[in-house]
Order: structure tokens, then C-alpha cells, then sequence
């Protein structure tokens, strides 16, 4: 069953007053549960095809849905609270904010909901523990190594229990060790934990952990 | 509340900055209330003269003395119930910065016209009358310099040269804020014995039989010595108190131009403070709105940060205005007799306080809530 589908979705930037485009009526679905790498060389469109199913870029034209939500079809607003509900995701360069501790970053999807206190730490310690953190739950990013802050932000995109999760680049900026983790603990969160997840990779090693490799190439897929 | 934490730990990120920030702004609103107490100080002193004494000075100016046979012709005037006189002597005390409110004046008359606006026992008032060389002194100008009944003070005249030996023998308290404790009284003989040929009444104050003949005594009294060579200007001494208010000038326009000047300048301050504070962090936004924090939401948080400093700087700079003017007995040298921040000076600073929250955290407030995730997280590439 599909979760998110893409149709006929064009994307055209402008830049010093040139068009740009990066998609041109694209047809594209990512099944309920999959994990898809999504790879191609730099400006094939890879980061902005994720933007566009997180909601934070708007297509030029054509239609992005995840679910039942049309998410191209809707407000600012409404973005931002479907968003904190539905998505969970992860930068390359972890994006913690640096003056929160670990804790205090897994927590911040929490903030926009109704849960108690209480029950926000509950859902921290579990997330964290999910990741493997829970012992660092109270370093701040400086302390931590680059898999940790990693695993840290991942702990973030999942502590909302979110439909989808989006990862731009996860291990890019990991050694070797550190990024096998990192792809070992996202295949459990989609073995164990049915989540649906997206990830851009530049890294043939890092797409082999997901089930289903794409390849974009000037916004095109070609395999 | 629950963002709290959030908007803290941004306002520590850089303490130095937030600390300096917000003693600018303490600064700038202890300025602020310093300033305006000035005015309304005056203005209350111009307010809480008596309207049943009025005040009679010289018509050329108040530094020209009136004759002393003009005593005997205002007793004469209808309405007029009594009447005593002073001069303002302007003495230092060991230094020419130990300078404060000192009269030479007609002792009994003197006491007996201001018999409510303060209290002093009757012994001390006894030994007072009685001795020439004796002087009474304010409860706070006692304390202020450890003086003592019964010791000798030497004051150096500024105007009366010489040196004059006094000695305490009364320490007199208040009744009414706007009556001076910083102030020293002796008697008006002394000055006229060592100046014979030039001292006179600096100004003759005057108790009404009802304050409502103020108007018909002041016409009959400035009519009596109109073309006399020592012509003459009556007022209440409300209006009299007032007029000393005009004397410094606008002040009143001068402090509050001061004082607003002084608060924009740290308004710019505060603004550019948190202009660059936001600045740094323009891909943390793009992070929080990827997470999903709105845009109404940012821009409640970097206003509640701009808030937040404003709130500490009123809090340290209103607060300790309030404070600290009590517990030093500031009246500047006596001149400013009640010297207090009012409830309506505190309620304009934090006014102030607000607007500046406003004005500093509108702009990165409203860039922070405009920007979309993707600009803000580009930013950081």
C-alpha cells in the first residue's frame, strides 16, 4: 500500500531571474513500511524531493500526499502542525541545538503536543534507549561524537512516533563505524518498528542497508 | 512554561552579551527614574507648600534683600496674622562639597511659623532661643556627617565670608516629605551682628488669618511698596515653591529629554543585541520548523527572549532606583526634599521596558516567523 504518492509534480526554482527545474511532472510512490535510498549525483533532486514530501519546499505544480494529507495542497500553518505529527527528520550535519542538552533536543517534537511532563520524559527515555543514548542523556551535542549527535537527532525524528521518516544524508559526515551503526539502527526502526523511511545517500554502502535503491538523475528516475 | 527552558538557554548561549545587554538596559531605565523623580519631585514640593503662608521676596530678585522695617508694615497689612523672616546663608562644612541647605533666620518667629512641618522638643527649642551662637539641624544632616547635640560645627560662608562656629542644640523631624532634613538653621542675629551695614531680610514669610485673603494681601502688600526702592513680590508659598521649580529652567523638559534620549540610544543597543543573537542562529529556526514549531510559535519565542531582558533590566534598574534613593536619605543636599521613584515613574519604566522589548525583538522576531525552513537551513550552507 502506498503512503506517500507524487503526481506530476514539477519544481522549478529561480535563480538571477533563470529558471531552474528540477522536476518535470514526476510519477513516484514509497510504500506503507518501505526504506528507500534515494541516490543520483549532486542537483538530481534528491534533497528537494525530500523537502517536498516534509512539506517544507512547495511543489511549482502537480500534487504531494502522504496518507490521507495533501501536503502540497496545504498551509503554512497547517504544514507546521501536520509536520510535527507526521514527519521525522534527519540533516546530515545533525542540526542538534547546541545549547540543549540531548534530552532537552529529543524532546523538542513534545513541546508542540499535549503531553504532561511527565509523559514527555517517558517518551524521551524511550527514544533514547531505542537509539542507544540513554546514558548521555544529559550531554550536550559538544560532548558527544559525530554517531552519537547523529543518533541523538535520530532519537528526535522519532520520539513523536511520526508516519514518515526522512533522513537527508545521515552518514555523510560519519566514519565507517559510526555510519554502520547508524544504518543497522534505521533497518531496525523499519524491521521492528514498521516506519516508512526515505533516506538520500550519495553512499552505494549506505544504500544497501535499505530495501529499495532509486536513482534521480536531473530529476528523472532512471532505475 | 514549557518553552521557558528553550528561551533560556538561547539567553545563555552568550552570557556576557545577555548580562551587558541587560545592565544597558537596567542602566538606561535607572537613568530613566532618576531623571524623572527630579521632576516630580519638584513638581511635588511646588505642590505641598502651604496656601496659608505666603512669601514675600524682592521684586528686582530673590538674591536682593527687603529692609527690616518692612516687618512692622507686613504686620500691619489686614490678613496678615504673623510674620518671620531668613536668609539663605549657603555655608560648607569642612569641604566645598559638604555643601547643603543652611538659613540663617528669626529663631522663635521662624519655629513658630513652621510649627507643623516639623517637630522639635521643647528643650531643645528652649536652648536653641536662648543661645545666639546655637543651631538646629535635620535628623538626617546629623546622621549623614555623625554630628551630636551639643558639638561645635564650623561652617565656611560662601556668601557671609568667614568661619561661623555653631553649636547644636536641636535636632528637628520632619512631619511632611517635601520639608527638608538636610537642612541647618541658626540665628539671623549672628549674620547681622558680623554685617551690620549690608544684612538684611532675604524674604519674609507670612501666616494668613485665611488662606482665601491670599489674593487681596498679596495686591495690598506688592501696591504698599510698589514705588519704594525695595519694591516687592508676594505669592503664596505654594506659588513661591513653584516658581523656584522655573528657576532651574524646563527642567522638566531637560530631564525627560535626557532621559528619553538615553533610553533610545539603548534601545538601539538592545535591538542590534538581539538582531545579531538572532542572526547566529537563522538555521536553528529552519531545524525548529522542520520539527514543526510554527511560525506564530518562533516568533513568540525570540519575542519572549527580547522580553525576558527587558523584564530583568526594569526589574534591576526600576528596582534599584526605588530602593536605593531610600536607603542613602538621597535628597541632594536638601534641595530635592522627598526624593522618591513614584508609583507612576515605575509604571511609565516598565511601559518604557515593553516598548523596548517590542521594538528590539520585532524585527528577528518577524524575520525568524517570514523565513521558510528551506532559506533558514541554507543559511547554514
Amino acid at each position: 500500500m502506498s503512503l506517500v504518492t507524487i503526481h506530476g509534480l514539477s519544481k522549478i526554482f529561480q535563480r538571477d531571474s533563470q529558471p531552474i527545474t528540477v522536476f518535470d511532472g514526476l510519477d513516484l510512490e514509497f510504500a506503507q513500511g518501505s526504506f528507500t535510498a534515494l541516490m543520483g549525483p549532486s542537483g538530481s533532486g534528491k534533497s528537494t524531493l525530500l523537502n517536498l514530501v516534509a512539506g517544507l519546499d512547495r511543489p511549482t505544480s502537480g500534487t504531494v500526499s502522504v496518507g490521507d494529507a495533501e501536503v502540497s495542497a496545504m498551509s503554512p500553518g497547517a504544514l507546521a502542525v501536520w509536520r510535527a505529527r507526521h514527519v521525522g527528520f534527519v540533516f546530515q550535519s545533525y542540526n542538534l541545538l547546541p545549547v540543549l542538552t540531548a534530552f532537552q533536543n529529543v524532546e523538542l517534537p513534545l513541546l508542540l503536543t499535549r503531553l504532561s511532563k511527565a509523559e514527555r520524559r517517558d517518551h524521551v527515555v524511550t527514544a533514547l534507549g531505542v537509539v542507544g543514548l540513554t546514558d548521555r542523556a544529559e550531554h550536550f551535542p559538544r560532548q558527544l561524537s559525530g554517531g552519537q549527535e547523529q543518533r541523538a537527532a535520530i532519537a528526535r525524528a522519532i520520539v513523536s512516533d511520526p508516519t514518515i521518516i526522512l533522513l537527508d544524508e545521515p552518514t555523510g559526515q560519519l566514519d565507517a563505524k559510526s555510519a554502520a551503526e547508524i544504518l543497522e539502527l534505521l533497518q531496525r526502526l523499519n524491521r521492528e518498528h514498521h516506519k516508512t523511511i526515505i533516506m538520500v545517500t550519495h553512499d552505494p554502502h549506505a544504500a544497501q542497508a535499505a530495501g529499495t535503491v532509486l536513482h534521480l538523475d536531473k530529476g528523472v528516475l532512471t532505475a | 512554561m514549557k518553552y521557558f527552558p528553550l528561551v533560556w538557554a538561547n539567553l545563555t548561549r552568550h552570557k556576557r552579551r545577555t548580562v551587558l545587554t541587560t545592565l544597558s538596559v537596567a542602566l538606561a531605565l535607572f537613568l530613566f527614574a532618576s531623571l524623572r523623580s527630579v521632576v516630580t519631585t519638584l513638581r511635588a514640593g511646588a505642590e505641598v507648600g502651604s496656601e496659608s503662608r505666603m512669601i514675600v521676596q524682592s521684586a528686582k530678585a530673590i538674591v536682593f534683600f527687603l529692609p527690616m522695617n518692612y516687618r512692622e508694615r507686613l504686620l500691619a497689612v489686614p490678613g496678615v496674622k504673623a510674620v518671620t523672616w531668613a536668609d539663605w546663608f549657603g555655608g560648607v562644612y569642612q569641604d566645598p562639597k559638604n555643601f547643603f541647605a543652611s538659613f540663617a533666620a528669626d529663631a522663635e518667629s521662624y519655629l513658630d511659623m513652621y510649627r507643623t512641618d516639623f517637630t522639635l522638643p521643647a528643650d531643645q527649642r528652649a536652648a536653641f532661643i536662648q543661645e545666639r551662637t546655637a543651631c538646629i539641624v535635620g535628623q538626617h544632616l546629623l546622621e549623614k556627617y555623625g554630628w551630636h547635640l551639643g558639638q561645635n560645627v564650623t561652617l565656611q560662608g560662601t556668601i557671609f565670608q568667614g568661619d561661623w562656629t555653631l553649636t547644636i542644640r536641636g535636632v528637628y523631624h520632619a512631619t511632611t516629605p517635601a520639608f527638608s532634613e538636610d537642612a541647618l538653621m541658626f540665628h539671623y542675629e549672628m549674620v547681622y551682628e558680623r554685617y551690620p551695614r549690608w544684612v538684611q531680610p532675604g524674604w519674609y514669610v507670612l501666616e494668613l488669618t485665611n488662606p482665601s485673603l491670599a489674593p487681596q494681601v498679596a495686591a495690598a502688600i506688592d501696591s504698599e511698596f510698589k514705588n519704594s526702592s525695595d519694591p516687592t513680590k508676594t505669592g503664596t508659598e505654594r506659588a513661591f515653591n513653584a516658581g523656584f521649580v522655573t528657576m532651574w529652567g524646563n527642567v522638566s523638559f531637560l530631564m525627560n529629554t535626557i532621559g528619553m534620549a538615553v533610553v533610545f540610544a539603548i534601545l538601539l543597543v538592545a535591538a542590534n543585541s538581539m538582531m545579531l543573537s538572532a542572526r547566529e542562529r537563522t538555521n536553528e529556526v529552519g531545524v525548529l520548523k522542520t520539527v514543526g514549531f510554527g511560525d506564530r510559535l518562533l516568533f513568540g519565542l525570540v519575542m519572549a527572549e527580547a522580553g525576558t531582558i527587558a523584564l530583568m533590566g526594569a526589574v534591576l534598574g526600576l528596582g534599584g532606583a526605588k530602593l536605593l534613593y531610600p536607603a542613602i536619605h538621597f535628597s541632594a543636599m536638601g534641595f530635592l526634599p522627598g526624593f522618591a521613584v513614584t508609583a507612576g515613574t515605575l509604571a511609565l519604566g516598565f511601559a518604557i521596558a515593553v516598548a523596548l522589548a517590542l521594538a528590539s525583538g520585532l524585527v528577528p522576531a518577524w524575520n525568524a516567523a517570514r523565513l521558510s525552513a528551506v532559506q533558514a537551513l541554507r543559511h547554514v550552507e
